[in-house]
């Protein structure tokens, strides 16, 4: 950790100094969750107490298994905490809300409607006017650069630009906080790293906050400003992590020393290094090539 | 031809519209077959001349093994011998004459004075299905889309439509004429009666099975419980929806010929009923083969309607569907099946 923070610009640490003076958006306090098993109750989290505060990029970072997607579709209103609470500003969370809006790893935009018709779900649902949320709706698109589509049916959209959509409907609903539950899991490594670009670029323009989580290390640094990371079997919270990765990000960053640095020390957390094979144990092998087809 | 039954490759067009064609054709092949190849089967002899055996006469038709013995009879006595072809039985005439009856029965007024036309009786029966399943999915749909959004719904009243529906409809034949007396009412009842329970258990099941995620999604967005059902659930499911009821109305069909024979038959059962007491089979193939022809052109027209209704389903740039687009009254500018290119 003091390896980290000492990592740090000037100019990164007057940010994390500005971040702290800003208020809490969610408070999330010794959460906690287990489910019924066959050999007694499983715990998929324990104890988990973090804050997030106004504009921040918060990843949430860990191997599977380790309570993730518990741990956001808590926050959602999803499922219910077993013990502890999640404040949003300063209220507790009792079930869904569209104050907190969620991009989920699979693909939910409404295939009966068209990509415009999906964005303006919330507004239609909160019982706005029509020719009111249409305009906002187009607003939007125009924001995640898919105003050309608004006429689209989601099945005619590649995976990257419906995760897009996703996230204009999310943000059209104005929530205090956005999560995201690996959002670009399912998309190819290219897809990828354009929708992280373009994700930054959004979080600058728009007045929200950000809790995403993924278990790509890179992904995680790339993005957040920290980093919440968990540890399995029950899921707890390992460390939470400052990124000394000065912004704006570019995917060029991850050959800077800076950058490896903060993935060296999270990858230690994550993967303790240990020897897979003891020395004196030896795999059993078979040969299965011809003696002198030997490629070493 | 090992092309044609290779695993998960769909049939090209000339293949289905063939095999189409062939499903028709080879029922009819051997229908054809046995009605115009005399050594096939042809139990009987239709008599041409009686000759001298008294009780034979012109046209009458009777067991093969009865008329050699009656001809023998005569042989040895020297007198003239009958002629006889052979013949099937009469229940089972020859497509031929099937197809002529299909116009003829059509221009042949009844019998009795005050009994119906062949296109009055298809006319009420049209109408006791088109009532009975109106009426039955009236309730049964609204029902059922219940059901399947709300557990606390279906609890309520799965169990006893379960328990219902393994009565079979025209047990409750006797019931329905004391209650709505003998003419067209007792046979629309049997008709929601053998639908509705189906019809709920069916829809309640389609309703279930709408991705989750969907719903969840919605929650999300701040969709509350009753915008859920008529804004997630129903549109999510909507074809299956529209594939179920079209389904239901095929179970429809097979319940008319039961429920017109409870109180005063009617309609098509009627028809049909009257024609073989005349010992007219031709007209019996005749009818029952107009009700398979409005069922299938029914659920064809059905079928048709319904992909080009869901347009997010199929994406097929159509016509028609953008005059059901139309029609609709959607705003929207219309899917022209062209996909706006990304800069």
């Amino acid at each position: 950790m003091d390896s980290l923070s000492s990592l740090q610009t000037p100019e990164v640490a007057a940010r994390f100094t500005r971040l702290k003076e800003r208020p809490v958006v969610l408070d999330v306090r010794g959460l906690g969750r287990s489910f019924a098993g066959e050999q007694g109750p499983v715990t998929a989290l324990e104890n988990i107490s973090f804050e997030v505060r106004r504009r921040e990029f918060l990843c949430v970072l860990g191997p599977s298994g380790c309570g993730k997607s518990t741990l956001i579709r808590l926050i959602a209103g999803l499922d219910l905490p077993t013990s502890g609470q999640i404040l949003l500003d300063g209220k507790e969370v009792h079930g869904p809300g569209s104050d907190r809006g969620m991009v989920f790893q699979g693909y939910t935009l409404f295939p009966w409607r068209t990509v415009k018709q999906n964005v303006m779900f919330g507004l239609e649902m909160r019982g706005e006017d029509k020719p009111m949320s249409e305009r906002e709706a187009l607003q939007w698109l125009h924001l995640v650069g898919l105003e050309k589509f608004a006429d689209s049916y989601p099945l005619q959209l590649s995976g990257g630009m419906k995760q897009r959509v996703a996230i204009a409907r999310a943000l059209a609903n104005n929530p205090r906080i956005l999560l995201m539950d690996e959002p670009f899991g399912a998309l190819d490594a290219q897809t990828r790293a354009n929708m992280q670009q373009h994700l930054l670029q959004i979080w600058r323009n728009v007045d929200i906050t950000v809790l995403f989580i993924t278990h790509d290390l890179d992904e995680a640094i790339h993005l957040a400003d920290r980093i919440l990371v968990l540890k399995p079997h029950p899921g707890r919270i390992h460390e939470l992590i400052e990124v000394p990765v000065p912004r704006p990000r570019s995917p060029g960053q991850v050959n800077d020393p800076v950058f490896r640095a903060t993935k060296a020390h999270i990858e230690s957390l994550i993967h303790p290094p240990a020897p897979l094979v003891k020395p004196n144990e030896t795999l059993p092998l078979f040969r299965l090539t011809q003696r002198g087809d030997d490629v070493e | 031809m090992s092309s044609l039954l290779t695993l998960l490759r769909p049939l090209s067009k000339r293949a289905r519209l063939g095999i189409g064609i062939l499903s028709f054709a080879l029922p009819l092949l051997v229908w054809s077959l046995v009605s115009y190849v005399p050594f096939l089967w042809h139990p009987m002899v239709r008599v041409a001349t009686p000759g001298d055996v008294s009780w034979f006469k012109e046209g009458m038709q009777l067991d093969k093994a009865d008329f050699e013995r009656e001809r023998s009879k005569v042989a040895a006595t020297a007198g003239v011998v009958p002629t006889g072809t052979p013949a099937n039985p009469i229940f089972l005439p020859a497509p031929h004459e099937v197809a002529t009856a299909l116009y003829s029965a059509f221009v042949t007024p009844p019998v009795l004075k005050g009994d119906r036309w062949l296109h009055e009786s298809l006319w009420q029966s049209i109408q006791t299905i088109f009532w009975g399943f109106l009426l039955s999915t009236a309730v049964g749909l609204p029902l059922g889309i219940y059901c399947g959004a709300y557990a606390a719904i279906a609890r309520l009243s799965e169990p006893v439509i379960d328990f219902i529906r393994y009565m079979p409809a025209p047990a409750f034949g006797a019931l329905m004429v004391a209650i709505f007396g003998i003419h067209l009412e007792p046979k629309i009842a049997i008709i929601v009666i053998g639908t509705f329970f189906q019809q709920v258990l069916v829809i309640a099941n389609t309703v279930r099975k709408v991705d989750p995620a969907l719903v969840e999604a919605a929650q999300t967005l701040g969709a509350k419980p009753r915008q859920l059902v008529w804004k997630v659930f129903v549109p999510a499911c909507l074809p299956d929806l529209y594939n179920d009821l079209r389904i239901l109305l095929g179970w429809a069909w097979t319940y008319l010929i039961v429920a017109e024979v409870v109180g005063v038959s009617s309609g098509i059962t009627f028809f049909i009923n009257q024609q073989a007491k005349y010992r007219n089979f031709p007209n019996v193939y005749a009818a029952i083969i107009i009700i398979g022809i409005l069922g299938l052109a029914g659920d064809l027209l059905l079928a048709f309607v319904g992909e080009r209704l869901f347009a997010w389903k199929t994406l097929r740039p159509s016509l028609t569907r953008r005059l059901f687009q139309r029609l609709l009254g959607n705003r929207t500018p219309l899917f022209t099946g062209e996909i706006p290119k990304e800069d």
